[in-house]
């Protein structure tokens, strides 16, 4: 087990350094002079070269990669060349607003999606799986902008029981929260549901397939004990790299749902940022994400295989 | 106590029942051993699932009765047929590892029917379930308890799979060919340790196969099943000597037995293919059109089953006339005579291998080197091939035996280039063999050729028959298109199939065709030496006999040298002039095809020996059994690599020092300590009879 | 895995009731896409003053927006742009993914494993994040959303053709071709790649579905599209400020998208239940 835990850390710090390269290389494209969007446009050719000199832009791009890289990893993030602020605590007051929601998410659909997958798929082309299956059929490939409109124009204009906006303050108590997060949550859960549902569903029908649910109802067990002791023990084991791989999912999800509600997290400072060319709180941001995204997959990585005696017992 | 009377199923396909198993009868007594033999397709499966109620989706009981102590199992409520499934009839099913619950222990499995069906609590069920692995030969019970499947061998898995459905101490076992996917050594282990509980306990039994000589060994009566149709049924020894239904007759006939050589015997084939479940009509007898006394009758009259010889029961028109010997019904393919071209090559050797050996890592991905690194592991390779010496003579056949993981597939695939040597010099028709296949010339390319083990993966299945037939005149021979239709036009008849297969794809051939096919493509290009891995394993019985001849036919033709891979020692030993034994990455022994039959061999050869089951009567005196499996390549046993295994084990000698060549006559020779002087006494004592000391 | 053979999929995905369904949508909106500016009553931008703010009517079927335009019309005109799109971005993505995917697949080692690191890499970035990043470097036009489409996408699809290739590559057939010496590009192409078109057929129409998602969505986020580009995700956008007084302006491209996603994804899975039997 050591020996994979270090192996699936090679492989996630091998992916990290590959995925900020490309963030660094994409990021340094980016049209515009930093310099100039800094000093702005009166400043002199002097003042320019002295900033560049200053913050090494005239360094060879490895020099500067690695800088960055290393910066990144000490949390010096430097400040936003459009608020003038530290992007450390801007981005961790973001990071924690989206895990909220992101937690929140998970939590209901995680448990849901999968009792529902398994019900599809312990009932395959029965009406109860045409139901689930169609349903989720429908709702998958649905832009979240669009189901989050839906649901602005069901609970809060028609019902008017939710704001449509989910501008929360910073420090505000939960209890001012909670209804600003009911509807962006919502919109990722049926996001979400669809997906882990049919994967889910794929897993149950698979493992009943195979022979030794057979030894398993020959044995004279009752069906639901061959269900519950045999089948589902391992058609959800894979459950647990689809949660994580919904995950990613998830974040690209967040940045157009936090868009739909004005949700004050990462995907909304992701597009801010974007939108004013400000460098290093777009590279920021992207670090963290991929980043959490990389430890989701380690963590449900290593999940499996603690729970897989495949894997446990071959490293 | 089993009774079936007249079951018939059906599978439905596209809104059509496709029937595949037709009226079938049978009645199985307390403590009897019943034989249920076909091949795939025979329906010999869906019968053992009819009985279980666990037919495929589409499968559906059409007709007839399964009575089981007086009770249709049939019109038996689920929850009532539950109750006897588990606790009266158990099954040993055919693939032991997806068989077993792959996340939980093997012990908690065994234990879990024991708790259920007999009420055990928990810890009775924990001992009972040590005491069952002991009773199937586990040699350390509490360690394969706590295992997961993957932990253990197939044999394990098979032995606990075993244990299962005996703790419940079922008054019927039903054996789906348990020991198919094992290989021959564990094979032989297994079938004792069945033979004896099946005796020991007085179980009623119905063991499911498609080979013969395992049922020979193990059954009291012997159904006979081919097409969906039950065909033959008797007493084991009765109709093994003297079978009446010309498809049990053929079946018996075209399996190779020890000691026959294609020297002083032909084998006789069953010509044609099984009928696929579409092309199965119902008012003939459906062997006729591959049976050699048909008459006009078997196409238009389907024949009943009959009382006959004693006891048995036969489905033929013509059985009276074959019971009194006014006919003959075995069978021979008919082909054109063969005209042996004379060997133009010289007196070398076509192929030459010296000191081979091939490794490789276990894994080469970046992410396992740098946690190797960081562990401080060394990267572990894997020998597959070690310090192998070979030669093939012009027009030879050498044969090489060994059980998977030996290293026989590795050795094949280096000389044909798949797999890059590591070491070693191998010369070819006297000029060095490049180890990578990107650096073989097109004539190097011509001379080798490879057919492989599987069929249903040797043919592109999106090209047709002449386009596969096609390439290698175009892409070795040089040829233009329309010399290369001709050519593969003339290769489909030389292989004995009709030209219309040209413009087929390969998904409408039977498996035997297919085989047909790869053996065209690749005598094509006019090889000097032929590589042959396991071309008939995956095949059905009653068509090996027919693509073996094929294979000996076009290569006396062609005066072409063949390397014959297999892991059965009598269709090696039928086939090839000398024989090769494979152990472990090495070579352990070189004898002629000729004195197979006779002692000394290699103790590994010895043991090989004795696990063929065979149809004839077995070795009188103390069989030859061994423990434990095949190494694994990566840490292979010091000295002797057999010593671990081996049954006549000397002492420290054979764990610390490498075995010398000992040359016997013949050119025969055996990597071993001990002398072959006494190896061929203690060997012949333990097969003629006498024991070992 | 058999043949692919239009007509034959067509009359399978028929047989189906949820997949003709699907099946019968996309039909529908490939016919609008090709043949639009031919029936719609009014042009893109056109402006009727006098007619704006007017709720659907026999007039203008799906109402006027603020400046004036017909709603109809451009929801018509605005199929062929996401279509289009999500289809010549797909075509673009699966060809280089299988070609990719061909080459790790059949070679293997260090130019596999170099290969399938930095797809891991891109994969290990959310879609969307990679998407914006690249717009905002690339600037806003339709073929920085093809570009966008096919780096997305090329790893995906590579994946899975190299999953393909490496259980194809070790069959019989392939190694008898390579022994008889035939030329690697026969191989790629003529031995392995019809094996791979059955999985290939599936993956590119999961990957149409998502890139209709995901042109859609960039629009909406404003990102890669400039008004007054006809794309739906953009019009949906553009109609939030004004969606109390003129919700039609923002349901009827909505559900364009919500439907033709919705069909596509109905076929796509008609496709993969067809192709796997």
């Amino acid at each position: 087990m050591v020996a994979y835990v270090l192996r699936r850390l090679a492989f996630l710090g091998l992916t990290i350094i590959i995925t900020s390269l490309v963030i660094f290389i994409v990021t340094q494209m980016l049209p515009g002079d930093v310099a100039r969007v800094v000093l702005g446009r009166e400043a002199g050719d002097e003042a320019l070269a002295a900033f560049r000199e200053a913050h090494g832009l005239n360094d060879p791009l490895p020099v500067q990669y690695t800088r960055w890289l290393a910066n990144f990893v000490m949390g010096e993030w430097g400040t936003s060349l459009s608020t003038r602020s530290e992007i450390y605590p801007l981005v961790m007051e973001r990071l924690k607003n989206s895990l909220l929601l992101t937690g929140i998410t998970m939590l209901i659909a995680a448990p849901l999606a999968t009792v529902l997958g398994v019900l599809a798929g312990l009932h395959e082309d029965k009406p109860t799986d045409s139901a689930i299956s169609i349903a989720s059929l429908a709702v998958v490939g649905l832009p979240e902008f669009v189901t989050g409109l839906i649901l602005i124009q069901i609970f809060s204009r028609w019902l008017g029981w939710l704001p449509p906006n989910s501008l929360i303050e910073s420090g505000a108590t939960f209890a001012e929260k909670w209804p600003m997060l009911i509807l962006p949550a919502m919109t990722a859960t049926l996001v979400l549901l669809a997906y882990i549902i049919r994967l889910t569903r794929a897993g149950v029908i698979e493992e009943l397939g195979r022979p030794y649910v057979r030894t398993a109802t020959l044995k004279g067990l009752p069906r639901h004990t061959v269900i519950m002791k045999h089948v589902l023990r391992n058609a959800l084991l894979p459950t647990i790299t689809v949660i994580a791989i919904s995950f990613g999912w998830l974040i690209s999800g967040l940045i157009v749902i936090e868009n739909v509600f004005n949700y004050p997290g990462l995907g909304r400072l992701l597009t801010f940022a974007i939108d004013r060319r400000d460098l290093p709180l777009i590279q920021a941001v992207a670090m963290v994400t991929v980043v959490g995204f990389g430890l989701a997959n380690l963590i449900a990585d290593l999940l499996y295989a603690w729970l897989n005696p495949r894997i446990r017992l071959s490293y | 106590m089993l009774n079936i009377q007249g079951l018939s199923v059906a599978y439905e396909q596209n809104g059509v029942l496709l029937p595949a198993v037709r009226d079938f009868s049978l009645s199985l007594a307390k403590g009897q051993t019943y034989g249920l033999v076909g091949e795939s397709g025979s329906g010999k499966t869906t019968v053992a699932m009819a009985i279980l109620g666990y037919l495929r989706g589409e499968g559906r009981i059409t007709g007839g009765r399964i009575e089981f102590e007086g009770r249709n199992l049939l019109t038996l409520p689920q929850s009532e047929r539950i109750k006897v499934l588990g606790k009266s009839i158990a099954l040993v099913p055919q693939d032991p590892m997806s068989s077993l619950n792959p996340s939980m222990r093997v012990g908690a499995q065994i234990a879990e029917g024991l708790r259920y069906q007999l009420a055990l609590p928990k810890e009775q069920a924990t001992r009972r379930t040590l005491e069952l692995l002991e009773l199937v030969r586990v040699p350390d019970p509490s360690r394969v308890a706590r295992s997961y499947p993957h932990e253990i061998s197939g044999g394990m898995q098979q032995r606990a799979l075993i244990a299962m459905a005996l703790g419940v101490e079922p008054e019927l076992i039903i054996l789906d060919e348990p020991t198919t996917s094992l290989d021959v050594t564990t094979q032989a282990a297994v079938l004792d340790l069945l033979r004896s509980l099946i005796h020991d306990k007085n179980t009623a039994a119905l063991y499911i196969t498609h080979n013969l000589g395992v049922v020979a060994q193990l059954c009291d009566r012997v159904a006979v099943l081919y097409a969906s149709e039950l065909v033959e049924d008797g007493e084991t020894q009765a109709l093994f000597q003297n079978p009446l239904h010309p498809y049990t007759k053929g079946l018996l006939d075209s399996v190779p037995r020890l000691g026959q050589n294609k020297s002083g015997y032909e084998l006789p084939a069953i010509p044609g293919r099984i009928p696929a479940l579409t092309e199965r009509p119902p008012g003939c007898c459906v062997f006729a059109p591959r049976c050699p006394v048909a008459i006009e009758r078997c196409f238009s009259e389907r024949p009943i089953l009959e009382s006959a010889m004693g006891d048995g029961q036969i489905r033929c028109h013509r059985w009276p006339e074959i019971a009194s010997g006014e006919i003959s019904h075995a069978v021979k393919e008919t082909f054109a005579p063969v005209k042996a071209r004379t060997s133009t090559m010289g007196e070398g050797d076509v192929l030459d291998i010296q000191g081979l050996r091939v490794e490789y890592l276990v894994s080469r991905s970046i992410t396992d080197a740098i946690t190797n690194a960081i562990l401080g592991r060394p990267t572990r390779t894997v020998k597959a091939v070690d310090e192998v010496n070979l030669s093939i003579r012009p027009g030879h056949t050498l044969g090489l035996v060994g059980e998977s993981g030996s290293g026989k597939t590795t050795l094949a695939r280096t000389i044909v280039g798949l797999v890059e040597r590591t070491d070693g010099v191998v010369t070819m028709t006297g000029l060095p063999l490049p180890s990578r296949l990107s650096e073989r010339d097109i004539n190097t390319l011509r001379q080798i050729q490879f057919i492989f083990q599987n069929p249903e993966e040797a043919l592109n299945p999106y090209l047709t028959i002449g386009e596969t037939l096609q390439r290698p005149f175009i892409t070795i021979g040089g040829k233009s298109r329309a010399e290369a239709r001709e050519g593969a036009r003339r290769m489909l008849e030389a292989v004995g199939l009709p030209v219309d297969y040209l413009g087929r794809l390969p998904g409408r051939l039977s498996g035997g065709e297919k085989q047909r096919i790869a053996i065209a493509r690749a005598f094509a290009t006019n090889p000097d030496l032929l590589i042959v891995d396991e071309p008939v394993s995956s095949l059905d019985v009653s068509v090996q006999a027919a693509v073996l001849n094929l294979m000996e036919r076009l290569q006396t033709e062609n005066g072409s040298a063949m390397l014959f891979i297999s892991h059965d020692l009598a269709v090696v030993g039928y086939l090839a002039d000398r024989i090769a034994v494979m152990y472990a990455g090495q070579i352990v022994e070189i004898c002629s095809a000729e004195t197979l039959s006779e002692f000394p061999h290699h103790p590994y050869t010895e043991a090989l020996l004795h696990a063929v089951p065979g149809i004839a009567p077995q070795p009188l005196g103390q069989t030859i059994r061994l423990q434990g499996d095949v190494p694994s390549q990566i840490d292979v046993p010091s000295g002797c690599r057999f010593h671990p295994r081996c049954p006549r084990f000397l002492g420290q000698v054979c764990v610390d020092v490498m075995p010398p060549h000992q040359q016997m006559e013949d050119g025969n020779w055996i990597a071993c300590h001990i002398p072959p002087k006494e190896l061929q006494q203690a060997q012949e004592r333990s097969y003629r009879g006498g024991g070992v000391e | 895995m058999r043949a692919i053979n239009v007509s034959s999929v067509l009359r399978e995905l028929y047989a189906r009731r949820t997949t003709a369904l699907g099946t019968t949508i996309f039909l529908l909106f490939l016919f609008v896409a090709m043949f639009a500016p031919l029936f719609a009553p009014y042009g893109l931008n056109e402006q009727i003053y006098s007619d704006a703010r007017q709720a659907p009517s026999t007039a203008h079927w799906f109402g006027t927006d603020q400046l004036g335009r017909d709603v109809f019309s451009r929801v018509l005109l605005g199929a062929k742009d996401i279509l289009t799109l999500a289809g010549l971005g797909t075509a673009l993505a699966v060809a280089s993914g299988t070609l990719f995917g061909l080459a790790a697949g059949y070679w293997g080692g260090t130019f596999d494993e170099i290969l399938m690191r930095i797809f891991d890499g891109l994969l290990a970035i959310p879609a969307l994040l990679l998407a914006l990043l690249l717009l905002g470097t690339l600037g806003a036009s339709r073929n920085s959303i093809l570009i966008v489409i096919v780096l997305l996408y090329t790893p995906i699809v590579a994946r899975v053709v190299r999953s393909v290739v490496l259980g194809v590559r070790s069959k019989g057939f392939v190694e008898a071709a390579r022994l008889q010496g035939e030329p690697t590009g026969r191989i790629l192409f003529r031995e392995i790649l019809p094996s791979v078109v059955p999985t290939l057929t599936v993956e590119a129409a999961l990957r149409f579905s998502y890139a209709i998602f995901l042109v859609a969505s960039l629009g909406f986020l404003g990102v890669g599209v400039q008004p007054p580009s006809p794309n739906w995700g953009l019009m949906v956008n553009e109609a939030r400020p004004h969606v109390s007084q003129l919700p039609w302006t923002m349901y009827y491209p909505a559900g364009a998208i919500a439907i033709v996603v919705i069909g596509v994804n109905l076929m796509a899975d008609g496709i993969k239940r067809i192709v796997r039997t």
